[in-house]
């Protein structure tokens, strides 16, 4: 059972919808409260990073297997001016914006699994997944 | 354009967030919620997240600023209502939105709220005599 969606983000109201989107995915396939709470917090902070840093991508949601579990997968791409220092922006209280700078750190720490691609004036390729308990 | 209703009781000004917020409708909110409290001369504000299904840092951070603003302006914050699973992922994400008050419900908040009210009217009173 794979399906994904694809997400255009380029504003706040977009970024509304992934978190909406996401919540019901990570219902539909049985996630705990606790981990769609986390897990919907997470794609909230990356898609405003994406949104605000990136200049706007899209967010692909997948739903994945790995018997007997099941996940839910987001990728966030943009075509942005990237990202330098990566452990530096994955650092918190770091930030370039006018927010918290826990973005990027707390979202590695909400999902269970997290990767991050990021090459100057390219883009950035944020990856997050997180697995049913079985 | 999508608004959050500031309903007026007594000195306190209450607020129910009832929708997904966006970053915008967030900052409208701080920014109408800092104007009545000196319209309205508040001494006390009460928002209730009981139907926010996630705080983010973006979120955590306009609960901080009301609160902050509040206190310059001589009115008290407490927010209500927050849900276990909120909880645990706000620690997580390291946010421990500082200088806010919290009750577990809007009748405990609402406690909250008139017992600094009234703590502090004691106190000018002593100072008077």
């Amino acid at each position: 059972m794979d399906t994904t969606f694809e997400i255009a983000l380029r504003t706040q109201e977009d970024v509304v919808l992934v978190r909406q989107r996401t919540r019901s995915q990570a219902v539909a396939i049985g996630l705990s409260l606790v981990d769609q709470t986390k897990f919907v917090t997470a794609a909230s902070e990356l898609a405003r990073n994406t949104v605000i840093h990136g200049g706007g991508g899209i967010a692909r949601l997948e739903m994945i297997e790995a018997h007997p579990k099941r996940g839910i997968r987001l990728t966030f791409e943009d075509q942005g001016p990237g990202i330098r220092d990566i452990e530096q922006a994955l650092r918190d209280g770091y930030t370039t914006g006018n927010g918290m700078g826990l973005g990027l750190g707390g979202a590695r720490r909400l999902a269970s699994e997290f990767t991050i691609d990021s090459k100057p004036g390219v883009g950035t390729i944020v990856v997050i997944t997180q697995w049913t308990k079985q | 354009m999508d608004r959050i209703p500031i309903l007026k009781l007594g000195p306190f000004l209450l607020v129910t967030i009832q929708v997904d917020m966006h970053d915008r409708l967030a900052l409208i909110l701080q920014e109408e919620l800092t104007a009545r409290i000196v319209t309205d001369g508040a001494r006390g504000v009460l928002i209730d997240i009981s139907s926010l299904d996630i705080v983010d840092s973006f979120i955590g951070r306009m609960l901080s600023n009301i609160a902050g603003m509040a206190r310059i302006l001589d009115a008290d914050t407490v927010v209500v209502g927050m849900q276990p699973s909120v909880a645990i992922t706000l620690v997580e994400l390291g946010l421990s939105l500082p200088g806010i008050k919290t009750a577990l419900n809007v009748d405990r908040g609402m406690d909250l709220l008139r017992m600094s009210l009234s703590s502090e009217d004691v106190a000018a009173r002593g100072h008077d005599l």
